[in-house]
Parts: C-alpha cells; sequence; structure tokens
C-alpha cells in the first residue's frame, strides 16, 4: 500500500501517531495553566506570607529533619512488627469465619464478633482503651510499655480488614475448583490449603498492599499514648521553634515511602485487572 | 455384579428434580455413554456418582458396596473414582506436573521422587511430554484437558467419569482428547462418559443411555440406540442432534 511516503508507516499508524501528538500537547499545555495558576495566584492571597514562614521555613526543615528521620525509624520497627501478627492473625480469623466442623462453631461466632467489634471502633478509640487501659492493670517494668499495647491496638484493628479481604478473596476462587480438588480424594482441609488458599492469597495481595500503606501511616496514632514517633517528634518541634514547618517535613517523609507503595499497589491492582480479562 | 451399580438414584435442588430414579448397571471396562439434552441430569448424575452431591434417595454401587450411605466418609470412594470436568478446572497456580503429583502426594503419602516416573509416564503417554512444566494458562483446551485426565488417573482410579469434556474445545481439539479416551477404553478402564459427540458414542460405548427430564428413557447399544430407536422422544432428540 501506500507506506513509502510517511517513513514505512501504514495509513492508520500514521494517523494513530497524529492523535498522540496532539494529545500530548494538549496535555502539556494544561499543566502548564495549571502550574502558572498556583504559582501566580497562591502568593497573591493575603496570608500567604504568614503561612509560608511558617509552614514552609527552609531553616526550620533544615534543623528538624534529621531528628523527623530519627524518629520515623520508630515508625518503621513499629510496623515491622505488627505486619506479619496482622498477616498472621488476619488469615486465622478469616479461616475461623468460614470453619464447617461443628465444633469449630465457637471459633465462627468469635471470628464474627472480633470482626464487628474492631471494625465499629475507630482506631484511635481502640489504641487509647488498649494503650492506658491494659498498664493501668498494674502489669510490672516491660509489660506495661505502649509499645507492646499499642501495637496490639493496631494488630486487632487491622487483622479484622484484613480477615475480611482474605474471605474475600477465598469466595473468588471458583467453586469449580473446590469440585475439582475433591473429586481427586483430597480433604476439605486440604482443599484449602494446597488449592484455594494459594490462588485466594494472590487475588488479595494488590488489596493487602493498601491496608500495609493504611497501616503505616496509622501506626502515628501511637503517639497519643506515648511513643515519641515522628508526628510527637514534629511536635515537639512545633512548640520549641513555634513553627509548623516540621509537620510538613513528617509529610515528606510520610510520602517517599507511600508513593512508591501506592504506585506498585496500582501496578499489581492493574496486571490483575489485565490478567483476568 | 457389575463394577458401578445405580439403583433408583434420586437427586433434587430445592422443588426441581434433577435425577428422577435412575438404574444404570456398567460392568467392568465397559465405556457407558450419556446422552440427551443441556439439563437432561447428565452431569449431576456424574457429580452424584463421585459423591460431590448427596442423592435424596436410592444407592450406588460401587464393587457391590454401598458408597452413597448417608455419612460415608466420601474421601475414599473418590479416589477411586476418577473425574474430568467440562471446564478442565486445573488448579492455576500450578504447572501440569504439580497439578498430577497433588492428590496421590497427599492422599496416597507418597513422595514426588517416588511419584516422578509413573507420572512421567502418564505425560508422555498422552502426548504431553514436553509441557509437565508448564502451567495452565501456558496450555491449549486440548492439552489442559489431557493434563485433566492425567491428573485424574494419577490416583489410579478404578471407574472414570467424564463430563461433557470436549464442549469447551475448538472442534479442531476434540480429536486429541477422544483419542485418549480411546487409548483408555483399551487399557480396559471403567468409563462413564456425559458426552454430546455422538459420532464419538456411536463408535466407541458399550452402551449409550438416552436421558431426559432425569430419567433413563432408552438405553443399549449404540447401533440399536443410534439406528432403530424405540422410544419417541429418542427419535426426537437423535432427529435434533444428528441433523
Amino acid at each position: 500500500m501506500a507506506n513509502d511516503e510517511a517513513g514505512g508507516l501504514s495509513r492508520r499508524e500514521r494517523y494513530e501517531k497524529q492523535q498522540r501528538r496532539r494529545s500530548s500537547l494538549i496535555a502539556a499545555a494544561s499543566t502548564l495553566i495549571v502550574l502558572v495558576a498556583l504559582v501566580v495566584l497562591v502568593p497573591m492571597a493575603p496570608g500567604w506570607e504568614k503561612v509560608q514562614k511558617s509552614f514552609f521555613n527552609g531553616a526550620v526543615l533544615a534543623k528538624s529533619f534529621p531528628k523527623l528521620l530519627d524518629a520515623f525509624k520508630i515508625n518503621l520497627m513499629i510496623f515491622a512488627w505488627s505486619a506479619p501478627a496482622i498477616a498472621v492473625l488476619g488469615l486465622l480469623i478469616a479461616l475461623a469465619r468460614d470453619a464447617k466442623s461443628p465444633a469449630l462453631f465457637p471459633l465462627r461466632i468469635f471470628g464474627a464478633a472480633f470482626t464487628d467489634v474492631f471494625r465499629g471502633v475507630p482506631v484511635i478509640l481502640t489504641v487509647y482503651l488498649i494503650g492506658f487501659g491494659i498498664p493501668g492493670l498494674g502489669l510490672p517494668r516491660p509489660w506495661n510499655s505502649p509499645y507492646i499495647w499499642g501495637s496490639l491496638a493496631l494488630i486487632l484493628t487491622y487483622s479484622a480488614y484484613v480477615a475480611e479481604i482474605f474471605r474475600a478473596g477465598i469466595d473468588s476462587v471458583h467453586h469449580s475448583q473446590r469440585s475439582a480438588a475433591l473429586s481427586l480424594g483430597l480433604s476439605e482441609r486440604q482443599v484449602m490449603r494446597d488449592v484455594i488458599l494459594p490462588q485466594a492469597v494472590r487475588n488479595v495481595v494488590p488489596s493487602q498492599m493498601n491496608m500495609l500503606i493504611a497501616l503505616q501511616k496509622d501506626v502515628s496514632l501511637l503517639s497519643f499514648i506515648g511513643p515519641v514517633e515522628i508526628f510527637r517528634q514534629a511536635g515537639v518541634f512545633k512548640s520549641l521553634l513555634a513553627n509548623f514547618t516540621p509537620y510538613v517535613g513528617a509529610a515528606i517523609i510520610f510520602l517517599i515511602v507511600t508513593i512508591p507503595a501506592t504506585r506498585y499497589a496500582d501496578y499489581l491492582m492493574a496486571r490483575q485487572t489485565r490478567e483476568r480479562r | 455384579m457389575a463394577k458401578l451399580e445405580l439403583r433408583r438414584v434420586v437427586k433434587r435442588f430445592g422443588d426441581t428434580t434433577v435425577c428422577n430414579g435412575i438404574d444404570l448397571d456398567v460392568e467392568a471396562g465397559q465405556m457407558v455413554c450419556l446422552i440427551g439434552s443441556s439439563g437432561a441430569g447428565k452431569s449431576t448424575l456424574l457429580r452424584c456418582i463421585n459423591l460431590l452431591e448427596p442423592i435424596e434417595d436410592g444407592e450406588i454401587f460401587l464393587d457391590g458396596s454401598d458408597i452413597s450411605i448417608p455419612g460415608l466418609d466420601p474421601q475414599s470412594v473418590r479416589g477411586r473414582i476418577g473425574m474430568v470436568f467440562q471446564n478442565f478446572n486445573l488448579f492455576p497456580h500450578m504447572t501440569a506436573l504439580e497439578n498430577a503429583m497433588l492428590a496421590p502426594r497427599r492422599v496416597r503419602g507418597l513422595s514426588r521422587a517416588q511419584l516422578q516416573p509413573e507420572i512421567e509416564n502418564l505425560f508422555e503417554k498422552f502426548g504431553l511430554a514436553d509441557r509437565m512444566g508448564n502451567y495452565p494458562d501456558q496450555l491449549s483446551g486440548g492439552q489442559q484437558q489431557r493434563v485433566a485426565i492425567v491428573r485424574a488417573l494419577a490416583m489410579r482410579p478404578e471407574v472414570m467419569l467424564f463430563d461433557e469434556i470436549t464442549s469447551a474445545l475448538d472442534p479442531q481439539l476434540v480429536g486429541e482428547v477422544l483419542d485418549v479416551l480411546l487409548l483408555l477404553k483399551q487399557q480396559g478402564m471403567t468409563m462413564v462418559l456425559a458426552t454430546h459427540e455422538m459420532g464419538f458414542a456411536r463408535q466407541a460405548a458399550d452402551k449409550v443411555c438416552f436421558l431426559k427430564d432425569g430419567r433413563i428413557i432408552e438405553e443399549g447399544p449404540p447401533s440399536a440406540l443410534f439406528d432403530t430407536p424405540q422410544m419417541d422422544e429418542t427419535k426426537a432428540f437423535l432427529s435434533r442432534a444428528l441433523k
């Protein structure tokens, strides 16, 4: 066909190339307009100078940033031991709720009550009640640590959500997989362990990634019962320097971690949608 | 005594009676084909024989012992009766080889190494020797269905049930799967098929049963049933199916 003149492109390819160029131009132009508007218009607001001084103060940021990073290690630590505990407990609750044997009926009830309670109470309330309540029993020294009981509050709350996601994953495995596995002579337990769960877990990886990101942020709630993690540390700087910039610094540190994680979760989600099609 | 005997088998789903008193004898080494329109009860009957569905009434005997007693542990029976499904139902997270090894490892308690020669042999016999390491989504429909057959055979079943195993295949892939059935028949496997492949049933079956509304309307050797059907329902069905 008439490929010669446009460097070997077909009629359709030439058209699509032209369309792509057009789209990129429009996108670039509209982004530019928005940026200009922000840079020009926001500083025209009457309180801009004050806001700039108390929220975007370079000197304060430089001074507080290293210590904020230090405090963030505490967030990472709490996250690091809570996340595996949540995965295990969440899976156990999910399995308990689907238990079929009558002897395990109490477990089913318990699983249902557990998810109802801990999904129904705001995280901050659970952190307060467990974080202040249990040490109030007068436990001896390492056992009255807010790290332990604060982490437990996070673990309980997040397990309830994670359990529900696992259950959705178990339901998402087609029942014909169960039939096939049973027809081979496998027991209900073996069917669950070898056939259903591996597929269920894979199906919910993107959703669970989102729970991890949420957990990473909610670790900061423990600051209310004691641990000087990043949010609390930013508060200390705020009082010390009479300036809000440390909070912005804390937000930046969170974003450095959460943005790649969010992008990765989105990528997994998109890949899964493609595979399902 | 027949290998497999069904006596007045009744299966209901709520108010719908899917199998309405089915009697059937399958002799050892026989291939029995169940034909009939969709919804006649063929697939459900196979699921009942495999104890995937409990029956409401009647009995099912395997080698003369009742396997339909309520409360009987179905696991031991299912190992003796293999089943292959319309949509293959391979485990997508396992390779073909792992699919075939799972049940023998778990139920027969054998190790991978112990199973390797036996199972590789099966794959070779069915022309899948170079496909053992592939995942199901890397295989064609015909290959997947042959892997599903190998997977069922790996439990060394005495009876095999096939539930419309060529219905989900492209026409040019049907032949390779039917060839496998002929091979199994040669080896003396006892088989019950629900099928829409009239040509195959006529050529290969020892007995053909025509089902309608959960009953066996007519049964007999394929030549008799296809050439000189006695019942009006059978004639009507065949005239539509063989058009």
